[in-house]
């Protein structure tokens, strides 16, 4: 079973192609890597998939929803955390759960066990009360993941959930990851940390709007005769006509 | 130097690129100089009236219809009854309404009752003062109302300075310039420079090599010649849409301008260094900037009949100064000498806020 | 729907969190209608006057003292000739000159007719022309007194209706609490999504299932309870400084401001949806409210204004809710006075907000 497909997807500017016909299919449960470099189009293909831009052309499907016409629906079964720290800065750390629970329709039981056992989980049971904008990033970004899950989605989407912070915090964070992989969440994630893509089941390699490498990190080592994902990273996105490296 | 052009570059492509943002900056002047010079007025004319007439002979019907052919009355509609008089008042149908008893002609009869809706009290004098006068002298009312023409008496000849045609644009031009500039100047600076705050742009221009007074400066620029764009297009048309040339001399109305732009562009720092965010920054221009431009400027309403508090505050308003000075140059045609005391208090200011503003930047830092 | 209280408990934080926002909600209103009443005043007191007397008769000295105890004129200038006077009219010394002539009592003696020159500084026409109609209505009394003049026919009348006092404040008061409530609801919430959307927040709320118009639905309540809270602070003050009380019901000004406020949120709100940053939906905001309010009949009569200009206020929500204030408040107008301002109003708040929910998009 298939949670996301896509066909030939693309999203265009004007005359700038940001996407140019992309096609995959993530399995069910996937940590599915999705690299490349700045400006690759990685985050404009998210964006369609989430139902926060309208493809120019080609197909796709998110948890069995078709992205032009049921994007409301799609929305009911994805998680989102975007590049930009987006929760509100100026609420309490419970009040960020419980508003973002509340949208997801959880009942107030739900939501004061939710509330409870993700405060314990991210060891942050003193910080109940504490205006988000006062954390520190790393709690910060855990925070966003635990909030964005926080209505067990098919999928969960993260746009560089990483970036900024330091290396201690990233290995918590993958845990993190792991841990909502094993309960059966599809994780769609970006990064430009290759050490990360190690930890992927499959990453796909995007430069230029196009897709030109996808598979399992083993496969893709072999392919590219490299001995890290680092070595495979750089002789692709050396083909690279625009963006910065 | 060459940084500090490509800096200046920049800040013309940001500003530049938000394109509605312009337009409505370049339109706003237009807008209100057309609203100023054609639809705001107090003057009187064709208010609706009522007429209640108990009587319905000749000499009621000629006064109905002179007060009607006069143009600042025109019948909404004869009314039957009292209450109906009463009702049309509360829709806010008419204005003034004008009862004739049953028994007009001859001395002890009961009066012509003229009734003004004086929520606006100024209009309402002005209606009462108008029927009274149509009714009185017309000649139905001098042969069957016993009302006399005598010896004239005195009689005023009126001379009305400077604006013969008693045009309103003498009043409102040099009031749409100081607030203009004041928009495009303080609010936009303010607003500018606290976004970058907000973003953290502000703490990576900082630690840039370019001296603070030069980034503030590059922020400035382009709102200064913006407003100055603004100025010329709001003399050309008061020139040619208003006829209302300057009188004066040009380059003396456009160096006072400058020297008021600097005013609100200090005012527009000084307001940067205090709000934290964009709409503090907004809420504090519009309150303490804009506000009291269109109020204490004298643009709309008299200032001498203000309460003294108000007037003396009025001291510390720019525009205030600098309305009086271009009034001087522009319309009265007055040379330097008439103003050196607006631009010298304008200088002050200028002065003042930068001593200030340059305070709290460097304690903040 | 459920998912609206947990909106509202989070804008309602959001709002008192603000470092600036509650403050604002108090003081606006105290500020405006303390301050704005007294100069927004086209009564006219002190015209500054002139006086150039050439003749130093019984008769001159009585008219320039009939002048001088009006109440509207201080004298400010006495000047030699009318040269010297026209030197401080120039001077801004004073507003507005009169001449009277040598032989000025013997002309009117002898040929019961005599001139005077008045000369009024016209370049603020209402100044100007209120102290020249000031001064004729004096020298027309003067001649009455003197029996010059038309003798009017002594069988007329007349009342002040509504404001018997004629006090302009009283007219004022009412239209500036319609242009508070325009100012609140109106910017902050064409700020309020703009915000949301530069701090990037808007994005975790875009992928959410939320509904559009349940997430503009609780942008809307908060500023129109805000609404309430200011309209009653407002008539509070307006009762302790003023002593003014609606003459007609509380219950027609809350319905009211009720559906004026949906509409002019819903407006904000509008502008905040299509605008990529807070400058931008200042602006937008400001250019609406500038035109709004000088065509609203706020600060001078639509009656006044030429037949286009009245047309074009027929679009315009803030002429209908400043005419409703002040016909409830001085008038005591009800609501079966007002339907068609009702009307007018709601067509507002359902095509404002309606632009609202087609300008927001939770997609690009």
């Amino acid at each position: 079973m298939y949670v996301i497909e896509t066909d030939k997807l693309t999203k265009r500017f004007g005359g700038f192609t940001a996407v140019d016909r992309i096609s995959f299919r993530v399995e069910s449960g996937e940590i599915f890597g999705f690299l490349g470099a700045n400006g690759a189009g990685k985050t404009t293909a998210m964006r369609m998939l989430c139902g926060l831009s309208a493809p120019t052309s080609g197909k796709a499907t998110v948890a069995g929803y078709d992205v032009y016409r049921k994007s409301e629906q799609i929305k009911k079964h994805i998680g989102y955390m975007s590049q930009k720290f987006s929760l509100y800065a100026d609420l309490k750390v419970w009040e960020n759960i419980r508003l973002f629970g509340g949208i997801y329709g959880l009942s107030p039981k739900q939501l004061a066990r939710k509330t409870d056992e993700l405060l314990h989980a991210l060891h942050l049971d003193g910080e109940r009360d504490t205006p988000v904008n006062a954390l520190p990033l790393g709690w910060k970004q855990k925070l966003a993941f635990s909030v964005a899950i926080i209505h067990e989605p098919a999928i969960v989407f993260l746009d560089e959930p990483t970036g900024g912070v330091d290396p201690v915090t990233r290995r918590q964070f993958w845990e993190l990851i792991y841990d909502a992989s094993a309960r059966g969440i599809t994780v769609f994630v970006t990064t430009h940390y290759m050490d990360e893509a190690e930890y992927c089941h499959r990453v796909s390699i995007m430069v230029d709007g196009r897709i030109e490498a996808l598979d399992k990190p083993p496969a893709l080592k072999e392919t590219y005769h490299a001995a890290n994902m680092n070595e495979v990273f750089q002789s692709l996105a050396r083909k690279a006509t625009r963006g910065g490296v | 130097m060459k940084q500090f052009l490509s800096f200046i570059t920049k800040e013309f492509h940001h500003i530049f690129r938000d394109v509605r943002t312009m337009i409505i900056l370049l339109i706003i002047p237009v807008i209100l100089i057309i609203l100023f010079g054609y639809a705001i007025s107090t003057e009187i004319k064709s208010s609706p009236i009522a007429i209640l007439d108990y009587s319905r002979d000749n000499v009621t019907r000629r006064l109905a219809e002179q007060l009607q052919a006069s143009e600042y009355f025109k019948l909404y509609r004869t009314a039957g009854s009292y209450e109906e008089v009463e009702t049309l008042f509360r829709q806010d149908k008419i204005r003034l309404a004008v009862i004739f008893p049953a028994q007009l002609a001859g001395a002890g009869e009961p009066s012509i009752q003229i009734l003004a809706d004086a929520a606006n009290p100024n209009e309402a004098t002005s209606l009462i003062q108008y029927a009274t006068a149509i009714i009185s002298t017309s000649d139905i009312a001098v042969s069957s109302l016993g009302a006399e023409v005598r010896q004239p008496g005195i009689v005023p000849a009126v001379n009305l300075l400077y604006n013969p045609q008693m045009k309103g644009a003498y009043n409102f031009v040099p009031g749409v310039m100081g607030l203009i500039l004041m928009l495009v100047c303080a609010l936009m600076t303010s607003v500018g420079i606290v976004k970058e705050k907000e973003t953290g742009a502000m703490e990576v221009l900082l630690v840039s090599p370019l001296k603070p007074v030069y980034i503030i400066l590059a922020k400035a620029t382009p709102y200064l010649l913006l407003s100055m764009a603004n100025i010329a297009a709001i003399l050309l048309l008061s020139r040619f849409l208003l006829n209302v040339p300057v009188a004066g001399n040009l380059i003396l109305l456009v160096s006072i301008s400058i020297l008021y732009a600097l005013v609100a562009l200090c005012l527009g720092l000084f307001i940067s260094t205090i709000a934290n965010t964009q709409q503090a920054a907004m809420l504090l221009s519009g309150m303490v900037l804009m506000l009291p431009v269109i109020l204490l400027s004298g643009m709309v309403f008299p200032v001498e009949n203000m309460p003294w508090i108000l007037r003396v505050f009025s001291n510390i308003v720019p525009a205030k100064w600098y309305i009086i000075a271009v009034k001087n140059v522009m319309i009265k045609g007055l040379g330097m000498a008439f103003i050196w005391k607006e631009a010298g208090i304008m200088l002050f200011m200028i002065l003042f806020l930068i001593a200030v503003s340059a305070k709290r930047f460097k304690t903040r830092l | 729907m459920k998912a609206l209280r947990y909106l509202l408990e989070k804008e309602f934080k959001q709002i008192m969190r603000d470092r600036f926002l509650p403050k604002i909600i108090f003081i606006m209103p105290v500020l405006q209608l303390a301050i704005l009443p007294f100069a927004a005043n086209f009564e006219m007191r002190n015209i500054y006057i002139g006086i150039v007397d050439n003749d130093r008769s019984v008769c001159s000295q009585r008219l320039t003292g009939k002048i001088l105890s009006s109440g509207y004129f201080k004298l400010t200038d006495i000047s030699p000739g009318y040269e010297e006077g026209l030197t401080s009219v120039e001077k801004d010394i004073s507003d507005i000159l009169i001449e009277i002539p040598a032989g000025f009592e013997k002309d009117l003696g002898k040929e019961g007719k005599a001139q005077v020159l008045i000369a009024a500084n016209a370049i603020n026409g209402t100044k100007g022309g209120l102290g020249y109609s000031y001064l004729s209505t004096i020298i027309q009394d003067f001649n009455s007194d003197s029996g010059y003049g038309v003798r009017t026919a002594g069988s007329i009348t007349s009342k002040h209706l509504y404001n018997p006092h004629l006090n302009y404040k009283n007219y004022m008061v009412p239209g500036i609490m319609a242009f508070l409530l325009t100012l609140i609801g109106g910017f902050l919430s064409a700020l309020n999504i703009v915000s949301e959307k530069e701090k990037g927040t808007i994005e975790q709320i875009n992928v959410t299932p939320l509904p559009k118009s349940l997430f503009l639905l609780s942008k809307l309540i908060p500023f129109w309870i805000i609404g309430f809270i200011l309209l009653t602070i407002g008539m509070i003050i307006t009762w302790l400084i003023y002593g003014l009380i609606p003459a007609g019901s509380f219950g027609t000004i809350y319905l009211f401001a009720a559906i004026y406020l949906i509409a002019f949120t819903g407006l904000g709100l509008a502008i905040s949806s299509i605008s990529s940053n807070q400058q931008q939906a200042m602006f937008t905001a400001f250019f609406f409210m500038i035109i709004f309010a000088l065509m609203s009949g706020l600060f001078t009569p639509v009656s006044s204004m030429p037949e286009w200009a009245q047309k074009l206020t027929l679009f315009n929500p803030l002429r209908y809710f400043v005419d409703v204030m002040r016909m409830v408040y001085l008038k005591g107008s009800r609501l079966s006075d007002l339907p068609v301002h009702f009307f007018v109003i709601c067509l507002f708040a359902i095509f404002f907000n309606a632009l609202a929910v087609i300008g927001y998009r939770k997609s690009n």
